[in-house]
């Protein structure tokens, strides 16, 4: 089934006029005044760079530099290992001494380009400048083109090759870019800052990518408890056609893109789809404003905003954070790890990743935010028996029951998990949030993903054949 | 530096608990139970401290001795089905009936399906079901509203409005009517009938407060009072105004007490807002067949203990899935 196209439908119908997506949803506590309007400052340079080769979705980068060679700050290092992937460029100048494992932020070994860093030359292409440039006379596919090149991914945390989302599939076609600022997160604070710093470049990468899908629409959402970037992002989409600003009421997970596409213009992906299904693309502020530097800079994606936080964090900040910079260092620039902490999250707490190495893991494009939780905050409650309260339905923003998908995967009822959808689960976490009997709902819901996400490969594999 | 913890996501909690969640049920019951002690004095006192004390121990007991598990006493629902199980009773009601009651609606209510959350039928209806028909009259026959001029062990006893209705809509003899409390008197209490059955306006406050503080949805108690309205107004006998006889209908008995409370108990109900409707739709309907054809003037333990063994069933309506949006 087709959506109505954009034109030859009166707006109203695409307005979610609830002004956010309408089925469940969770309220954490935002915890963002650590960190808001603390202006982005740059990170030291590492005095070694370990970039990580696999920094997205998709097949890992391959090396294309041996040890030995010299690099400066945006030299390609490695090229992207297919459709779905992106290339790794050198965020610093200096010589390769190898090309190893490095233990991630789990103690995982991760396959990485170390650089000793020397001096801080970059490549000349590169424009430094502060000037902004307005005006881009490439065509459509030699923006997807210089977006490809330049490695960028969504930075909203998914790390999915934007250039990928931008060549819809044959027979499908994007009538809207929604931009994604929502930033639902609690704790984190990088896209707001971006938009109140960048704002006016986040809007050149929005015509560019407007340019390169052929959409004469976007709509940039804000939640509301951001009303500066809300205002200070519509006086500047004021000058421009077409692009509008939509303050949505602030509930989790609306920066989630399915969400997204729902509270912006009302139409929800059908399970299994992906998003274009809805005439919709989109990218996160933090994405566009990469690609802006890609296309009109010549930058290629070096480099992150990151919101680096916690209730003592002494001095949490937003800070701009050259990949391959160790977490080590980090701690280190912000004050050290406050004394009472009992967890380090890579991300927000609602869907970051909780970290036992804090030494050597290199910051990278999925890197959003170092969260520093205090121990007493860490305490889990022993969960006790389910008392179907229903409280995991309701917090749902898929519709899904978490309560019965958690007993299926007890079961190892894989088939009837995936009759309730198990694979429309989008990790949110608002189920175990809000369940007052502190069940681990999603671990099961994980496990059952993985296996029917095996099971429906294996049988797609079976029908090839 | 200290060792640090590693745990999936989420990291953060709502901070919401089981002990909470049944605070919150027994404080809004208190409106009702603070009339109840208005209404019958010392005596409503005596058997709901009777009745919580018993459940509490029961569970602990069970648990503790039976069962081998560490007593979880403390997440306060035993406590809240003992409440309710006083909430359901006479207030002269032998306190030795109370404890066996209290035993009934723990141990083979709760206990013998594994403790909190395994359970089919609501424990505290299981229990006042039980002295119902074990012991019909002493459970039929309520003590007079006088405050605390009510005596525990010799009260002066009357009918209920649920018997003049009963009556009225069984001969159709409309001279009951004189009878009746006032409206006003059986919206605000002091009228005959067990705890928890004297002050429709109370429970409703409990109500609301349940909705606003997100602990129940309003889906049960609703379509249960919905459906008892339409039906009231379908089934008004001659003789009587019909908002006159939805009113009577909707304010007495244990219809009130078991829309907000009992019904909606989480572990006996169904979880999806559809299956919500539909089990309070069928209850409003069981109550009334029973209260206009059936030989108990009274319903509503019946038609939540039916329906409550229906839930597993219903509990297969799926929520509204995202992507299944009615199309505008």
């Amino acid at each position: 089934m087709h959506p109505p196209s954009l034109a030859d439908n009166n707006t109203k119908t695409l307005i979610n006029m609830k002004n956010t997506f309408r089925i469940g949803g969770v309220h954490p506590h935002d915890n963002k005044a650590y960190s808001a309007h603390k202006a982005i400052v740059e990170a030291p340079l590492p005095k070694q760079a370990v970039i990580l080769l696999s920094q997205h979705i998709g097949a890992p980068a391959q090396p294309v530099v041996a040890v030995g060679d010299k690099v400066q700050v945006g030299t390609l290092l490695a090229k992207a290992g297919g459709f779905v992937s992106a290339p790794v460029h050198s965020s610093v100048s200096g010589t390769v001494v190898k090309i190893d494992n490095v233990l991630d932020g789990q103690g995982v070994p991760a396959p990485a380009i170390f650089i000793d860093v020397e001096g801080d030359e970059w490549l000349p292409s590169i424009d430094r400048s502060d000037t902004v440039i307005h005006e881009c006379a490439l065509e459509p596919k030699d923006i997807i083109q210089r977006i490809q090149d330049a490695g960028i991914v969504g930075l909203g945390g998914a790390c999915f090759p934007t250039h990928v989302k931008l060549m819809p599939p044959p027979g499908k076609k994007a009538e809207v870019l929604i931009v994604n600022g929502v930033e639902c997160e609690p704790y984190l604070t990088n896209d707001h800052q971006l938009m109140l710093e960048h704002g006016g470049e986040i809007i050149i990468g929005i015509k560019l990518v407007m340019k390169a899908l052929g959409v004469n629409r976007a709509i940039i959402g804000i939640e509301e408890n951001k009303p500066d970037a809300i205002e200070h992002m519509r006086s500047l989409a004021a000058k421009v056609l077409g692009i509008e600003v939509r303050a949505l009421k602030v509930k989790y997970p609306q920066g989630g893109e399915k969400q997204l596409i729902d509270a912006c213009i009302g139409r929800q992906v059908p399970s299994g789809a992906l998003p274009i299904e809805t005439g919709a693309v989109v990218d996160n502020v933090a994405t566009l404003y990469a690609i802006y530097e890609a296309v009109q800079k010549n930058k290629p994606l070096i480099s992150r905003v990151m919101t680096i936080t916690g209730k003592n964090v002494q001095k949490p900040g937003n800070y701009l954070v050259r990949f391959g910079t160790p977490t080590s260092q980090l701690v280190e620039m912000v004050g050290g790890v406050p004394a009472g902490t009992g967890e380090v999250i890579a991300g927000g707490p609602m869907m970051g990743r909780s970290m036992s190495n804090i030494e050597s893991m290199p910051a990278n494009k999925r890197m959003s935010a170092l969260l520093f939780m205090p121990e007493n905050e860490c305490y889990r409650p022993q969960p006790s028996p389910c008392i179907r309260c229903a409280k995991c339905i309701e917090a749902c923003p898929m519709g899904l029951e978490p309560y019965l998908l958690s007993r299926l995967a007890k079961g190892e009822e894989w088939e009837e998990m995936e009759k309730q959808r198990v694979m429309d689960c989008i990790d949110c976490g608002s189920c175990v949030f809000t369940c007052p009997a502190h069940r681990p709902l999603l671990d099961g819901i994980r496990a059952g993903k993985a296996k029917v996400g095996a099971l429906i490969r294996e049988r797609q594999a079976a029908a090839k054949k | 530096m200290a060792q640090l913890f590693t745990s999936a996501a989420p990291h953060v909690h709502s901070g919401d608990t089981v002990q909470k969640n049944m605070l919150l049920v027994i404080l809004a019951l208190l409106p009702a139970f603070a009339v109840s002690i208005i209404a019958f004095g010392w005596s409503a006192l005596i058997t709901a401290a009777i009745c919580i004390a018993a459940c509490v121990l029961t569970e602990w007991c069970i648990s503790k001795y039976m069962l081998g598990q560490q007593p979880s006493i403390t997440d306060l629902s035993a406590v809240l089905t003992g409440l309710l199980l006083a909430m359901n009773l006479p207030s002269n009601l032998p306190w030795w009936m109370a404890v066996i009651g209290c035993i009934v609606a723990i141990g083979i209510g709760k206990m013998v399906f594994g403790g909190i959350g395994q359970n089919l039928f609501n424990p505290a209806l299981v229990g006042r079901v039980f002295l119902l028909i074990s012991f019909p009259a002493a459970m039929t026959t309520w003590p007079v509203a006088k405050g605390f001029a009510t005596s525990y062990l010799d009260a002066e006893t009357g009918a209920t409005p649920l018997y003049y209705l009963k009556h009225i809509t069984k001969t159709g003899d409309v001279s009951f009517v004189d009878q009746l409390p006032a409206i006003k008197d059986a919206f605000l209490g002091m009228m005959g009938g067990s705890l928890g059955e004297v002050c429709a306006l109370a429970l409703i406050i409990g109500g609301i407060f349940l909705i606003c503080t997100r602990v129940i949805s309003w889906h049960i108690p609703v379509s249960i009072l919905a459906t008892v309205a339409l039906l009231s107004w379908i089934a008004t006998p001659e003789g009587m105004g019909a908002h006159e006889f939805i009113a009577y209908q909707l304010c007495s008995g244990g219809l009130m007490l078991g829309a907000i409370f009992m019904a909606t108990d989480y572990v006996t109900s169904p979880m999806t807002a559809w299956a919500k409707i539909i089990y309070g739709v069928a209850i409003g309907v069981i109550v009334m067949v029973i209260r206009l054809w059936g030989s108990y003037p009274e319903g509503m333990s019946f038609a939540i203990l039916i329906m409550n063994a229906v839930v597993p069933l219903l509990d297969r309506i799926a929520p509204k899935r995202f992507g299944e949006v009615a199309k505008k």
